[in-house]
């Protein structure tokens, strides 16, 4: 008999190509390398300096996303450093072989839509790219984490990369969310519980009934921050829902690769019996949608609190950590939350940008207008997430309730292209993370749900889609 | 990759927790596309402010950074270490370090030495008693010493034997390629391949 394994367990002994012994690392099989324009030039130059070729390019995608302008796509990007980074790119992938989406390719995308959408990640596989949200891609079972420029290139020569195993930390949410409650509001609960280190050093397991009942979608908003809560990645076990999701793609297995795969991935789930070096449980009953008041993704509270004082926490660090972020976001302690006006709404990035979630944002904004003075924008993660929306009309909708229909890219999520906040100007955005300037020099970010943005672009306050009734 | 024993130098009290990437170099320069000269982008936003410390001339020519709980959280922007190492910085002393974040500075010559919350105290006390003072850090002995003040720090064992030997990666793993190619002769069918391209 076997002893018991948890889900990133089993993926992890499989991927094992050398043992290591008296504190050297494993050496891991990597079965999915992605790849994009801001972590990748580097490794290339190291892989020419070294002579050395990429050893699997059958197992190596490149997209555009970090640098991409979201309007005006076939006019040459304007400023000039995006522009030679694209390029760079470009350049590189020719010059190795890397299959390459660009700017205008019905595939191009954030590259953490553009994996899953192509049913190029699947279950019991090994993910990684330069980028830290890599996490997403744990929602179909598989391991998947970002990584820096380094080990772009390790990958590159290798397909392989020494790592210590990691702790392994059970995330139970059981019950049902209340209507308005999503996904988003899970994860942000998550962090805002174990806090932005929380997680360091663990794999997040995400278990539980309310895992269990959401879409793949759902899935990806969760793991996609499991590393704002400081976790190498996160997980959620398959199951049908994640096998409905995946057959049929292109890429996905067919035929009899199709059923041994079923088969294998059926046997992946956690083990009855085996143990998780640290539990978390979460009441799904419970929550409301949530919204960050800092800083870090680890300042959040329910969307219907105040903003905290700092006197409210004892740690000095995290004291100290409120008030710089309390300044920073001009926020007084004791104001309620749904008081909070903002400039903006950004409705987009790897965490909120896939047709799901512009299908949520579409039937609560349908037949609205928006607030007076809200800039309102609505990026979707890849020109196939477009395409789709504009099939089922979701693009009239937004655009007669006065927001911005983009075309695809990580856009406002980090303050790399054009699409900017105003130093001072506040945003309710459905990214991932709050950090002072993240989405430009001077912004203010509360991170919420595809349905919190929706309900906030329509009152021009914080709200939630239940403020919206009577 | 040189070798790393120890470092003398310069110390900066960086009274802050959770120091994330976006505040070490801001994405607005990650569209370089080479290795170096990144110096200026370093806490370029926090740099902005005359009162921010690196600012203060005493402090010029430093090399170790002694910060906060949750360093390095965030983005895998290697860019943060590259950012570190240009503006001077040898070595970073923090309670806690973000992972992604550590990996990066042990492939990059910047070590990550772990320290008590409590050690981190003296040690901003002491830094700020006397702006300018040097520090040692001996990553052999795995302390710090300021005058009399002695710190003992943590640092993965391995990511120390890497330090101290100067070793790069790729050729340590590539001693294993006959164990790779044969891991890949067994690899199943239905496993991803992103060549030849399908579409929907």
């Amino acid at each position: 008999m076997n002893k018991p394994r948890t889900l990133a367990e089993k993926v992890w002994d499989d991927h094992l190509v050398v043992k290591g012994e008296d504190g050297t690392p494993d050496l891991i099989y990597i079965d999915l390398h992605l790849v994009h324009e801001v972590t990748s030039p580097q490794a290339f130059d190291g892989l020419r300096q070294a002579g050395r070729p990429l050893r699997r390019l059958d197992l190596t995608i490149a997209t555009e996303d970090h640098n991409t302008p979201t309007l005006a796509i076939d006019k040459p990007i304007a400023d000039e450093t995006s522009r030679v980074q694209i390029q760079t790119l470009r350049n590189n992938a020719e010059e190795f072989g890397v299959r390459l989406h660009s700017l205008g390719d019905l595939e191009q995308g954030i590259v953490h839509v553009v994996g899953p959408q192509l049913g190029l990640t699947m279950p019991g596989i090994t993910v990684v790219c330069g980028d830290s949200h890599t996490s997403t891609h744990g929602a179909f079972g598989a391991m998947a984490f970002g990584i820096g420029t380094s080990e772009v290139e390790h990958v590159m020569a290798t397909q392989t990369l020494p790592l210590k195993a990691f702790k392994t930390m059970a995330i139970n949410v059981e019950g049902t969310l209340k209507p308005g409650v999503s996904a988003k509001d899970i994860i942000l609960a998550v962090i805002a519980k174990i806090g932005a280190n929380g997680g360091q050093g663990y794999v997040l397991e995400f278990r539980g009934s309310a895992i269990r009942a959401l879409s793949m979608e759902g899935r990806m908003t969760i793991c996609n921050m499991a590393i704002e809560a400081g976790a190498r990645a996160g997980m959620v076990a398959p199951d049908q829902t994640t096998f409905d999701y995946l057959e049929g793609r292109p890429h996905a297995p067919v035929g009899a690769d199709w059923d041994e795969a079923v088969a294998y991935w059926k046997t992946l789930p956690t083990d009855e019996g085996a143990t998780y070096d640290a539990e978390v449980n979460l009441d799904a009953n419970e929550l409301e949608p949530f919204v960050t008041w800092g800083t870090n993704p680890g300042q959040g509270v329910s969307l219907s609190d105040v903003v905290p004082s700092p006197a409210d926490f004892s740690d000095p660090n995290e004291r100290a950590a409120a008030e710089r972020a309390l300044e920073y976001m001009d926020l007084t302690p004791g104001t309620k939350l749904k008081d909070v006006p903002v400039d903006a709404v950004f409705m987009g990035s790897c965490t909120n940008s896939r047709i799901e979630d512009i299908r949520v944002f579409a039937a609560i904004v349908d037949g609205k207008k928006k607030a007076d003075g809200v800039r309102v924008m609505v990026v979707p993660g890849s020109a196939r997430v477009r395409l789709e929306a504009e099939a089922e009309g979701l693009d009239k909708i937004i655009e007669a309730f006065g927001a911005e229909w983009r075309f695809a890219g990580c856009s406002m999520c980090l303050g790399m292209n054009p699409d900017q906040l105003a130093p001072g100007e506040r945003c309710a955005s459905t990214s991932n993370r709050n950090f002072e300037g993240r989405q430009g020099k001077g912004g203010r970010t509360h991170l919420v749900s595809p349905q919190v943005a929706a309900a906030t672009a329509i009152r021009g306050t914080l709200s939630s889609p239940s403020d919206l009734e009577g | 990759m040189e070798k790393f024993t120890s470092v003398t130098g310069v110390g900066v009290p960086l009274r802050r927790s959770g120091v994330d990437t976006d505040q070490i170099i801001p994405a607005v320069f990650l569209k370089r596309v080479t290795k170096t000269g990144f110096d200026d982008a370093l806490f370029a936003n926090w740099r902005q402010d005359p009162e921010f410390i690196l600012n203060q001339p005493e402090y010029s020519g430093a090399r170790v950074l002694v910060a906060g709980p949750d360093f390095g959280t965030g983005s895998s922007r290697e860019h943060a270490v590259w950012a570190l190492r240009d503006y001077g910085f040898d070595a970073v002393l923090a309670p806690k370090f973000a992972d992604i974040f550590r990996g990066n500075s042990g492939k990059q010559g910047l070590l990550t030495g772990v320290i008590s919350e409590e050690d981190c105290e003296k040690l901003w006390a002491a830094l700020e008693a006397q702006p300018g003072v040097e520090l040692s850090v001996d990553l052999v002995e795995k302390k710090a010493t300021l005058g009399d003040l002695v710190v003992p720090f943590e640092v993965d064992d391995y990511i120390r034997w890497r330090l101290l030997e100067g070793l790069d990666d790729i050729a340590l793993t590539l001693r294993n390629e006959q164990a790779i190619t044969d891991f890949e002769a067994k690899r199943e069918g239905w496993r991803p391949k992103t060549l030849p391209v399908r579409h929907a």
